[in-house]
C-alpha cells in the first residue's frame, strides 16, 4: 500500500496548459499516474497530448471522473483555484504553487477542513508513491518502492535523503512533501497518522526545518499515537536569528522555533535525529534492519 | 517584511487607529526642525527593526531644542543590538513625535498562529514592558483569544477580549475598536504580526497606539503597491544586488560562500559547513529549475562579498538540471573572472552531463566532490588557505 495517491488516483491538473503544468503533468502521466484531465478556464475542449482540458474542475470530476486535483497556477490566482478544487468534489488537492499569500491560505485551509477534503501544500513538491503514482515535481528516479514513509517540509532535502536510502538498497511506501509555508493544508501529524495506519510502512522519516512549532507538535503526537519507529532530520541550525521584532511568536507556541528546540523536543520523545541528511538516512537503514 | 515603527503607524492611521502625530528625519537638522514644529516635550525614537531599543538608549524625551539636538545626534548613527544578541543594527533615521499624556499602558497584538491556523488576538493590562516576561510571570495577565476565521471581527466581537484583559472600564469601547481595526489591518494589509506596546489611554481617555511592530507577508506585495516600495529599500549591497536579480539571499558573517538549490538543502548545507568547522558567508537558494544565467547572477552576488574566500556549490537536481548548473559555472568563470576556489558537488537530474561539462572546461580553481559532507570539508579547508598558497596547490 501507500498513502494519498496510488493506482486508483485519477488526476486533474489545473494549469496543464501552462509551461510548468504541462511539463510535470505529462511527466506524472509517463510515470503511470492516471492523468484524466487538464483544467484551464477558457480552454475547455482543447487537449494536451491527448488529455482533455475542461473549463472547471467540477467538469473534470463529472466528465472525466477526477478524484485528485493538482494546482499548478500562478500564486496570485492559486488560492481561488484551490477553493474551486475543494468545492468540486475531489477527495485530495495537491497544491504545488509557491508564493501564495498566507492570509489567503488561512481561509482556504478552513474551507478544506469543512468540506472534508485532504489538502497537501501549497509550496510543496507533491506526493510520490513509488511504482504506483506521482503527483507533483518529485523526481521519481531517486526513489524505489519500499517500507519507509517520508514526510518533509523541504523538496531538495527529501531527494537527497531518498537517494541515500535507495543507494542503501531500500525504498519508500510514499514520499509526501507537505510544504514549508506558514500555513499548509496537512501538517506532519496528518501524514504521520496515515503512515501509522498504512500496513506497508514500517518506518517513518520526518524532515523538518526552522520556524513554527509543527515539529514540536509532531513530537508529542509520536509519543502518544505512533507505534512505528520515526527518524528525523531538522535543517537550519546555523540560520541567523533574524531581525526578530515582536515577541508574540514565541508566546503562542512556547517554543523558539529554532532547529535546536525542535531537535530537543523530538529527542525528548525518543525520536532519533540525524546530524546531516546522510546520517539520517544511515540511522533509518540501521533502524529498519533491527526491526 | 518588517516595517519600521513610523511605517507601521502610517498603516494604522490609514485604518483609523489613533497614533501620535510625528515626522521622520534622517539627519540632526531635520530632526531638530521637526521637533520645533511639533513642540516640547517630544519623543525622539530610533527607527530600527529590533526590539529593546528603549533600553539601548534609542528612545529619548526632549524638553527643549538643545535636548532635541543632543538626542538626535546621539541616536542617528548609533548601533543597536537586540535583546537576544541580534544585530547590531545601525540607526539611519529617527521618528520625532509629540509627547503623550499617559494614564494607562496596555498591550495589544494580532498574530498569525501557524499551529492553530487562525489569527490570535492578545491583550494585556500590563503594557509598556517586556510582554514575554509578563506572560512568563503570570500567564493570566495576558488574554489570548483566537479569531474565528469564518466570521467578521468587529468592535462588538473584540469587546469581551479587552474586557477580560481587565482594561479600564471607561476605555473598553475604544480599546475594542482599536483591536478590531488591528485585525482589519492584518486581513486587508496581509500583516502576519501586529504588536502595539504600549497601547495607551491618555489623560482625556483616548486610546492611542504609541508603538507599532508590523510584519507584512512578502508573498502579498503584488497587491500592496505602497508596501512593495518599502520592500525595495534594502541596506546591504549584496542583498540589494540579489533582490534586483531575483535571488533569495541572506548575508551572514563567515567566509564560505554558499549556493544550493532549495531552501531546505541550502539550510542543511550551512549546517554541514558549520559542522565541518567553517563559517558560511551567506544563504543563497538558487531555486528550482535554475538556468545557467541564474547561476552566473548568483556567483556574481556571492563574489561581490569581499569576505568570501571560497565557494561551495551544493546541488541536488530535481527540477533543476545539473548540466544547466555546470554551464552556468563555466560561463561565470569566463564572464566575471571567478578566481576563488570553487567546490562543486552535483547530484541528481543530469549529473553525468553536468560533470562532463565541468571536466571539459577544466577550470584550475574548481574542485569536485561526490558527497555533501566531503564537499563541506573541502571548502572549509580551502577557505582557510591563503590565496597565494592555493594558487600554487592547484597548478
Amino acid at each position: 500500500m501507500s498513502i494519498i495517491i496510488d493506482g486508483s488516483t485519477k488526476l486533474a491538473v489545473s494549469g496543464l496548459t501552462g509551461r510548468e503544468g504541462s511539463f510535470h503533468g505529462l511527466r506524472n502521466k509517463a510515470y503511470g499516474t492516471d492523468l484524466v484531465a487538464g483544467v484551464t478556464p477558457g480552454k475547455g475542449g482543447q487537449d494536451v497530448e491527448g488529455t482533455p482540458v475542461f473549463d472547471t474542475i467540477a467538469e473534470a470530476v463529472s466528465e472525466a471522473g477526477a478524484n485528485t486535483s493538482m494546482i499548478f497556477v500562478p500564486a496570485r490566482f492559486a488560492a481561488p483555484a484551490i477553493d474551486e478544487a475543494i468545492e468540486s468534489g475531489v477527495e485530495t488537492v495537491i497544491a504545488i504553487t509557491e508564493g501564495i499569500p498566507v492570509l489567503d491560505m488561512l481561509s482556504t485551509y478552513w474551507k478544506a477542513k469543512e468540506a472534508g477534503v485532504r489538502l497537501i501544500g501549497p509550496n510543496c513538491p507533491g506526493v510520490l508513491s513509488p511504482g504506483k503514482a506521482n503527483v507533483g515535481i518529485i523526481p521519481d528516479r531517486f526513489f524505489d518502492p519500499g517500507p519507509i514513509g517520508v514526510v518533509s517540509k523541504s523538496g531538495t532535502l527529501t531527494y537527497q535523503i531518498g537517494n541515500e536510502l535507495k543507494q542503501a538498497g531500500t525504498g519508500n511506501s510514499s514520499i509526501v512533501g507537505i510544504g514549508g509555508d506558514p500555513i499548509v493544508g496537512s501538517d506532519f501529524i496528518d501524514i504521520l497518522k496515515l503512515y501509522e495506519a498504512d500496513p506497508d510502512t514500517e518506518l517513518i522519516v520526518m524532515v523538518g526545518e526552522i520556524g513554527g512549532d509543527a515539529e514540536e507538535r509532531a513530537a508529542e503526537f509520536i509519543a502518544a499515537e505512533v507505534s512505528k519507529p520515526v527518524v528525523a532530520y531538522i535543517a537550519g541550525f546555523t540560520a541567523p536569528p533574524g531581525k526578530q521584532m515582536g515577541h508574540a511568536g514565541a508566546i503562542i507556541s512556547g517554543s523558539s522555533g529554532t532547529a535546536q528546540a525542535k531537535k530537543d523536543a523530538l529527542e525528548a520523545k525518543g525520536v532519533r535525529v540525524g546530524e546531516s541528511p546522510t546520517e539520517t538516512a544511515a540511522i533509518a537503514v540501521e533502524t529498519l534492519r533491527g526491526l | 517584511m518588517d516595517l519600521l515603527e513610523y511605517q507601521g503607524k502610517q498603516l494604522f492611521a490609514k485604518h483609523g487607529i489613533a497614533v501620535p502625530s510625528g515626522e521622520v528625519a534622517d539627519n540632526v537638522e531635520d530632526a531638530v526642525a521637526a521637533a520645533e514644529r511639533i513642540g516640547y516635550p517630544c519623543a525622539i525614537k530610533a527607527q530600527v527593526l529590533i526590539g529593546g531599543r528603549g533600553k539601548a538608549g534609542g528612545v529619548k524625551i526632549a524638553k527643549d531644542v538643545e535636548e532635541a539636538r543632543r538626542y538626535a545626534a546621539d541616536i542617528i548613527g548609533m548601533d543597536i543590538t537586540g535583546p537576544h544578541g541580534e544585530g547590531p543594527f545601525r540607526v539611519d533615521s529617527v521618528w520625532v513625535e509629540g509627547g503623550s499624556d499617559i494614564a494607562e499602558e496596555y498591550y495589544a497584538s494580532i498574530i498569525l498562529d501557524r499551529g492553530e491556523k487562525k489569527l490570535l488576538a492578545m491583550v494585556s493590562a500590563k503594557g509598556g514592558m517586556d510582554i514575554e516576561a509578563v506572560a512568563a510571570g503570570n500567564p493570566a495577565d495576558l488574554t489570548k483569544v483566537h479569531i474565528d476565521p469564518t466570521a467578521p471581527f468587529d468592535a462588538a466581537a473584540a469587546r469581551p477580549i479587552v474586557a477580560s484583559a481587565g482594561l479600564a472600564e471607561d476605555a473598553l469601547d475604544k480599546a475594542a475598536e482599536v483591536l478590531a481595526k488591528l485585525a482589519e489591518v492584518a486581513r486587508e494589509e496581509d500583516a502576519t504580526l501586529i504588536e502595539v506596546n504600549p497601547l495607551i489611554v491618555t489623560a482625556d481617555r483616548e486610546v492611542v497606539a504609541l508603538d507599532a511592530k508590523v510584519t507584512i507577508d512578502g508573498n502579498s506585495l503584488f497587491r500592496h503597491e505602497d508596501l512593495a516600495e518599502i520592500a525595495d529599500t534594502v541596506d546591504d549591497p549584496q542583498e540589494q544586488m540579489a533582490k534586483e536579480k531575483g535571488l533569495t539571499y541572506v548575508k551572514l558573517d563567515g567566509n564560505v560562500g554558499i549556493l544550493a538549490n532549495g531552501a531546505g538543502l541550502c539550510m542543511s548545507t550551512l549546517d554541514v559547513v558549520a559542522q565541518a568547522g567553517g563559517a558560511p558567508a551567506n544563504f543563497l537558494d538558487a531555486g528550482g529549475g535554475s538556468k545557467a544565467e541564474a547561476i552566473v547572477n548568483a556567483l556574481e552576488v556571492i563574489k561581490s562579498d569581499a569576505k568570501v574566500t571560497a565557494i561551495l556549490f551544493n546541488i541536488f537536481g530535481g527540477i533543476t538540471r545539473c548540466d544547466e548548473i555546470a554551464k552556468g559555472i563555466v560561463t561565470a568563470s569566463g564572464q566575471i573572472g571567478l578566481d576563488l576556489p570553487l567546490v562543486v558537488r552535483l547530484d541528481g537530474t543530469n549529473f553525468e552531463e553536468g560533470l562532463a561539462i565541468l571536466a571539459e572546461a577544466n577550470l584550475p580553481n574548481l574542485h569536485q566532490e561526490k558527497t555533501m559532507l566531503d564537499a563541506a570539508r573541502r571548502v572549509v579547508e580551502l577557505a582557510a588557505t591563503p590565496p597565494a598558497a592555493d594558487a600554487g596547490a592547484s597548478e
